[in-house]
């Protein structure tokens, strides 16, 4: 039988997963995929915290944090096509200026 | 056991799918596979009872979300492998094993300790939509307001960030090696 503990290790794992990609990536498009990563495991102990234990507002905030992470997508993808337009790659080591 | 079966066999797939969204060295695999585990996350909703919640996933995540990060794949330069430097792989690795770690007790001390209260306890004989509206209109309808405004604004930042500077080619070809041969007889 499926238990709460299930979904919340499951979500444990999908967030090490975002953490593992946000650490190791050294491109800006892929830190965004694992911010996603790391967004949707919130989303999944929300969802079993709340149908585990009778109580619709985990619901409601990954309705929220799904609202917040459209628009950081949007946002995000501007700044990104213009840092691409200014340097000409998505690279975080070609980004180092203050090198001195 | 079908439940049983259904979550062990979301669980697996949505965790080998992520893996490859981090791991991989292709960034249109690594878009493709982040996809296909929203979906399968929408699989876990349904599972959990929260209808709505999944729909909205599957349309929001999947349906909007991808869909930009697709179209901006066009700005950039997606084809080929990444070129990246990983100086220190095993101590990514440890670190990220740690913070597994410190979220599992993290997720345990609820349960552990015992004293959750049900804020809106689920009233019953109502469906999961009918029931998340109820709630979403009365208890949480400033938050949603604030959210629909900040949508707005998201948006309108996005299209003037990305507006900016239309007219310069982000490709390394020059304009003038992609016009046709008519447009060059009519000069």
């Amino acid at each position: 039988m499926i238990g709460l503990s299930d979904y919340l290790i499951l979500s444990a794992i999908l967030f090490s997963i975002g953490v593992i990609g946000v650490i190791r990536r050294r491109n800006l498009l892929m830190l965004f995929f694992a911010t996603e990563i790391m967004l949707n495991a919130a989303n999944v102990a929300f969802a079993a915290l709340s149908s585990f234990m009778n109580d619709l507002s985990g619901q409601m905030f990954a309705f929220f944090i799904i609202a917040v992470a459209a628009s950081e997508v949007a946002v995000g993808l501007g700044l990104l096509i213009l840092l691409y337009k200014k340097y000409g790659s998505l690279d975080l080591d070609d980004y180092t200026m203050l090198k001195g | 056991m079908m439940e049983t079966f259904a979550f062990y066999f979301f669980a697996v797939l949505i965790t080998a799918l992520f893996l490859v969204t981090v791991l991989s060295q292709n960034i249109l695999y690594a878009m493709t596979s982040l996809a296909a585990g929203m979906v399968l996350i929408s699989g876990l909703f349904f599972i959990l009872g929260a209808d709505f919640l999944g729909v909205v996933q599957l349309i929001v995540y999947v349906g909007a979300v991808m869909a930009l990060y697709a179209f901006a794949m066009m700005f950039f330069d997606a084809t080929g492998r990444i070129k990246e430097r990983h100086s220190h792989p095993a101590l990514v690795f440890l670190l990220g094993g740690l913070t597994a770690v410190m979220l599992v007790v993290i997720f345990a001390a609820p349960q552990i300790g015992h004293n959750i209260q049900a804020l809106f306890p689920t009233a019953d004989g109502m469906d999961n939509p009918h029931a998340v509206g109820l709630v979403l209109f009365t208890k949480y309808l400033v938050p949603f307001e604030v959210a629909a405004v900040m949508l707005l604004v998201a948006m309108i930042a996005g299209i003037i960030l990305a507006g900016k500077k239309m007219e310069r080619s982000l490709s390394k070809i020059d304009d003038s090696k992609l016009e046709t041969s008519d447009e060059k007889d009519e000069r």
